[in-house]
């Protein structure tokens, strides 16, 4: 056709300088990481200074300082970070299955389940570690049951898992409800605080933390894959894309990542569905750097979320849930507004 | 027919297609040769398009064998069947933004291994494809703010960047104007004189007389009519598979099929 000579002029550089900004934007997110790590070690009823802070997590000594930063600040620290990493890779993974931006890792129910299985142990009186193992349970037993359910004759239309998601949360909502109304006075506030999100009780990080770097090491082998899922299944798969296969380990992997988060910090609300739009919105839909980048954006995010929900208007602690929400809306929203697609 | 030693593109043998317990085809026989070009034709819900998936491999056959290039899908290494043949799909909303340039790169999907990124290579063949569409100036140009017809071309670009041997295109003029038709057309001719295999579902009876070597006509009740164009397109047999009168007017040219 006609404007042949336009494309010769046109010089191949235009990706080339895409993934120079895209990098860009992960060297400033890793800055940022570190950033947020040294706001919340250092913040606090105690304030420690840089100099003390490189102190306390380079010797050994058992000052005060370095016991409150080592032992309550950085596991803490680890812990909103991991699961903010969990929750905006497993949105951005949702998205993509269900090929619907207003999929967050919740969709499915899985945090509903959760919920479901942390306040019965609340109400049975258990102590914390059952309650981790109550939200565990419950979270794989709701995604298993969506699954079970939308998959039940084969099909496996995005239509299909979504409203047996949102159903399955639905009951879950409603059991929830049914609890606290059941819950005696003093067991309530636990479990507003559970639902809300909440990481002070975060006292094991690590798991989440090694989740987090299995989770995404186990997904960027697919992202391209993933960039074919997000166009139509019958696209992706006249590409070449096990598209059956892909599907699986996508829902697998999310389910995994959420129900490890919502364990460790509770359903914290909003990182899952707004940390991968504003990456989205800043470097494109590419999933090889989208992945890497939300993960690393929702773990500042919650980082940074957490130390203000513990020190803004100390020595109340915030619910973090409440903090991500009270950030997250205005920005997206101011967002949105300056890219009229 | 032309001597060729490579096996033909694309063949059937006792192809049967069904949609639920309704036949689309049944016992379908057909070989694509290198150069040929194969429309389908039928009547709205006849079953064009999961005949086409259906070739493309995308979809299990109810009995009969559909040979990619000699072999059966099941026999070529996974992925490299995407090599082989491509498929224009009827246009499917998006969801995500993404550029011109970056859904063009899509086509270069089968020829990268999982870690790889596309490189200037890629980009130069994507480039030259949506200057082929027509598309020069775009690559930068967010696909939502795209017209319909730019989209569609935008599509065909993106198949011709994957460069595959069989063609396969479910109504390629949707949304097109006249000019880009007949280009699109053109385009596809030229592919099929250079050795490719194409085999479209087209709505426009005389744009097929104009392009096809072959044609499918799909009566909508699993029975078929295959054969050269000049075999199938006869105003009695278009007429009984479109459930309308048809005319031919001949022109000097050229013979027009015009509903009575």
């Amino acid at each position: 056709m006609a404007d042949g000579h336009a494309a010769a002029r046109h010089q191949p550089v235009n990706m080339r300088h895409m993934r120079l900004r895209a990098r860009l934007v992960i060297a400033g997110l890793m800055a940022a990481a570190l950033a947020a790590f040294a706001w919340s070690l250092s913040a606090g009823a105690m304030p420690v200074s840089g100099h003390d802070l490189l102190a306390a997590l380079g010797s050994g000594e058992g000052s005060m300082e370095a016991d409150i930063v080592r032992q309550l600040r950085l596991p803490r620290a680890i812990a909103a970070f991991a699961c903010g990493g969990l929750l905006a890779l497993a949105g951005a993974l949702m998205q993509v299955l269900l090929r619907n931006p207003l999929a967050d890792p919740y969709v499915l129910g899985i945090s509903g389940g959760a919920a479901v299985g942390a306040l019965g142990t609340i109400l049975a009186g258990a102590t914390a570690g059952w309650i981790d193992t109550g939200a565990f349970i419950g979270a794989l037993g709701a995604t298993l049951l969506v699954f079970g359910l939308a998959h039940g004759d084969g099909s496996w239309t995005q239509t299909r898992l979504l409203l047996t998601g949102v159903i399955v949360a639905s009951g879950c909502g409603a059991a929830v409800a049914l609890m606290l109304s059941l819950a005696p006075e003093g067991r309530v506030k636990g479990m507003l605080f559970w639902l809300m999100g909440d990481a002070s009780s975060a006292s094991r990080p690590w798991p989440a933390l090694a989740l987090l770097a299995v989770g995404l090491l186990a997904a960027l082998p697919f992202a391209r894959e993933l960039n074919l899922l997000a166009r139509g299944e019958i696209t992706a798969r006249a590409l070449g894309v096990r598209v059956g296969r892909l599907r699986m380990l996508v829902y697998g992997l999310g389910a995994l990542l959420t129900a490890v988060a919502v364990t460790t910090v509770g359903s914290v609300g909003f990182v899952g569905l707004i940390v991968p739009h504003l990456v989205r919105l800043a470097i494109g839909n590419d999933q090889r750097l989208l992945l890497p980048a939300a993960t690393l954006a929702g773990g500042v995010l919650l980082c940074a979320a957490d130390t203000a929900a513990r020190t803004v208007v100390a020595p109340i602690q915030l619910p973090v849930g409440v903090l991500t929400a009270l950030i997250g809306v205005p920005v997206f929203l101011f967002l949105l507004a300056r890219h009229p697609r | 027919m032309k001597m060729d030693v490579r096996p033909p593109v694309l063949a059937t043998d006792g192809l049967t297609v069904q949609v639920g317990h309704r036949d689309v085809v049944k016992d379908l026989d057909f070989t694509l040769q290198p150069g040929d070009t194969l429309v389908i034709l039928g009547r709205n819900g006849a079953g064009k398009t999961t005949l086409l998936h259906t070739l493309a491999g995308l979809r299990d056959v109810a009995a009969g064998t559909v040979l990619l290039s000699g072999q059966p899908y099941a026999a070529w290494p996974r992925g490299h069947e995407a090599c082989l043949r491509g498929l224009l799909a009827q246009s499917q909303p998006d969801f995500f933004s993404a550029t011109v340039l970056e859904t063009a790169l899509v086509g270069r999907h089968p020829y990268l291994g999982r870690w790889d990124w596309e490189g200037p290579e890629d980009e130069a063949i994507a480039l030259a494809a949506l200057a082929s569409m027509g598309l020069g100036g775009f690559a930068e140009r967010q696909v939502p703010t795209l017209s319909g017809g730019e989209r569609q071309r935008l599509a065909i670009a993106t198949l011709l960047v994957q460069r595959p041997r069989l063609y396969l295109l479910d109504e390629p003029l949707a949304h097109l104007d006249l000019h880009h038709e007949v280009a699109v057309l053109d385009h596809f001719r030229e592919l099929a004189s250079a050795g490719a295999g194409v085999a479209m579902v087209l709505h426009d009876i005389n744009l097929t007389a104009r392009y096809a070597s072959h044609v499918l006509l799909l009566d909508g009740a699993g029975g078929h009519i295959f054969g050269t164009a000049a075999e199938v397109l006869t105003a009695e047999r278009l007429s009984a598979a479109f459930g309308h009168p048809l005319r031919a007017v001949a022109d000097g040219t050229a013979t027009l099929f015009v509903p009575a």
